[in-house]
């Protein structure tokens, strides 16, 4: 496999605009019942932002945010940083995600997470990040996580 | 026992298999990801929640009040889930003293065709 195969962003002449991400999102259900939006980014990392809403709470000791909203914006921030190496909103689908929850996350508040593409091939790509609510030295939780990527148009 | 995200997305109980619970979730817009099929997120959510419910049905089982705290959770997005019910079901693999590993799965059609796996993993602490 070579680098060079990788349609990066800029190559193709797509270009990363987050209003359009959030509209991106927002067509989606799930993510526009969660909320998740743009946050920031840099070359080769993504944030999306999922603030609090009592409908997140979980039930565990730590009284605070269900594990499935985690995972659902930790999934979203990953496929978004593939997006950007991608170059464009192509379709994929994940194939595993491992979150490991570094501490309890902090009650009522808004979670950020950060991922970057860190390995890509024409057919499958890799992405890692954090989720935090305050700092990204402080992170709640670390994902790693693998999509296939598919032919066909964009969202 | 469900907490305040499984009325979010719509997971409730549904039924019985022998002493572990069955949860299930109808597929409404607001939990779709890509066209037409469930969000990773929200399978993720379901299969914690049933994770979760095994261990709180049966460590009451054995006289044990405990505190659960989500260490990991990998998951494994075997097919496309489409847009119809989903159920998920917990296995206690080992719940040791301080630490609970759970392996949970989801189907649609058939127990037969999971569509997503997980474990988890939950730190234990005296209730």
């Amino acid at each position: 496999m070579n680098d060079r195969e990788i349609p990066l962003a800029g190559e193709t002449g797509w270009k990363f605009v987050p209003d359009e991400l959030d509209a991106v999102l927002s067509n989606i259900g799930h993510n526009a019942l969660l909320e998740h939006r743009y946050h920031a980014h840099g070359p080769d990392w993504i944030e999306l932002a999922m603030p609090w809403q009592d409908g997140l709470a979980g039930g565990g000791a730590i009284g605070t945010i269900a594990s499935g909203p985690i995972i659902a914006l930790m999934d979203n921030a990953a496929g978004t940083a593939v997006w950007l190496k991608r170059g464009g909103y192509l379709p994929q689908v994940t194939i595993d995600l491992r979150v490991d929850h570094l501490r309890p996350p902090i009650r009522n508040a808004m979670l950020i997470s950060r991922c970057e593409c860190y390995r890509m091939s024409p057919t499958v790509a890799f992405a890692r990040g954090i989720a935090y609510e305050t700092s990204a030295d402080d992170p709640a939780c670390h994902v790693t996580a693998a999509f296939m990527l598919l032919e066909g148009e964009g969202l | 026992m469900l907490p305040a995200y499984a009325r979010l997305i719509g997971i409730e109980f549904d039924h019985w298999n022998g002493d572990v619970p069955v949860l299930t979730v109808d597929y409404t817009p607001n939990i779709c990801g890509n066209p037409g099929t469930f969000h990773g997120g929200a399978l993720g959510g379901l299969l914690e929640l049933a994770a979760l419910a095994a261990l709180r049905v049966s460590l009451p089982e054995q006289g044990r009040e405990a505190a659960l705290t989500p260490l990991s959770s990998t998951i494994e997005y075997l097919r496309s889930a489409g847009e119809q019910r989903t159920y998920a079901i917990g296995q206690i693999v080992r719940a040791g003293r301080r630490l609970a590993n759970v392996r949970a799965s989801a189907w649609q059609d058939s127990r037969d065709k999971l569509v997503t796996t997980a474990i988890f993993n939950f730190a234990i602490s005296p209730g």
